[in-house]
């Protein structure tokens, strides 16, 4: 497995950990009522499974297991692969912190990290679509 | 990889980037407010993200490495195998679109029908592939 795959996957897996711990306290929100405000999770219990679990996990797959781009560049632009990495997992855990506290009328930088937390997490995938997008190759 | 398969990644990294863009929209609309009739756009970030990306993609990878048959056509019918990405791929289409469509309840519903059938076709030829090492299939 590339070093790259590994830290795609064991990122990965800590997303599903946070994602059901966070549905578990949803769900003991809605049976104890403990406070309204832990309602605005459920957003991020969505992308933190989805976005940190799911789709991170495909995107290590993919990266390891795809047809090789060529015999000098096999995972075609490491650097593209690991960008895609960072701005997808900083965009995600910003997203994860700034959402929750964002209500309307709140302070502006908290709107602006959300902005920059779906820029992030966009380039991300257009990084990811360039560089698997010449590795899906028929024989 | 099987020219299908290709055709299906394709189309699922497609996909991908209008639900990342759509989620882009929406997310950046939460935190200015840029108009409200944007959050109309969340069913089609969903079905593409979750139907035309993830299980498109899914079904795509397992079309390609799935143990193959002995005679041919080795991975089952190219038919039904080319009418499951096309079925798929209207049917998210045309959920996507239904939001800004006259008449969306029936449109939605005939993007979902033909997302089951894509579904269901693909199970068709999936079906006998997904065998043990011990059981040699024919």
């Amino acid at each position: 497995v590339p070093r790259l795959t590994q830290w795609y996957l064991r990122s990965a897996l800590i997303y599903l950990v946070l994602s059901l711990t966070i549905g578990l306290v949803l769900a003991a929100n809605s049976m104890l009522g403990i406070s309204p405000s832990l309602a605005s999770l459920q957003p991020v219990f969505f992308h933190l499974f989805v976005v940190g679990w799911l789709t991170q996990l495909i995107f290590g797959v993919a990266y390891w297991m795809f047809p090789k781009y060529s015999r000098e560049t096999p995972y075609r632009s490491v650097n593209l692969s690991r960008a895609t990495f960072w701005l997808l997992n900083t965009g995600l855990l910003l997203r994860a912190l700034s959402e929750p506290l964002f209500q309307p009328g709140s302070t502006p930088f908290l709107g602006y990290l959300l902005i920059l937390s779906a820029g992030m997490q966009w380039i991300a995938g257009l990084f990811f679509a360039i560089n698997t997008w010449g590795r899906v190759k028929t024989r | 990889m099987p020219i299908l398969s290709a055709l299906a990644v394709r189309a699922a990294l497609i996909h991908l980037l209008f639900g990342f863009t759509i989620g882009a929209i929406l997310l950046s609309n939460k935190a200015v407010s840029l108009h409200p009739a944007l959050w109309s756009m969340l069913p089609a970030h969903i079905d593409f993200l979750l139907f035309g990306w993830a299980a498109q993609l899914a079904m795509a990878v397992a079309d390609w490495i799935l143990p193959r048959h002995a005679q041919r056509p080795k991975r089952g019918s190219r038919g039904i195998a080319g009418t499951a990405f096309i079925f798929l791929n209207l049917g998210v289409l045309l959920v996507a679109i239904s939001t800004w469509m006259p008449f969306n309840t029936s449109i939605r519903s005939i993007g979902r029908a033909f997302e089951l059938l894509g579904v269901t076709a693909f199970i068709v030829i999936a079906w006998q592939r997904i065998a043990t090492k011990q059981r040699q299939i024919s």
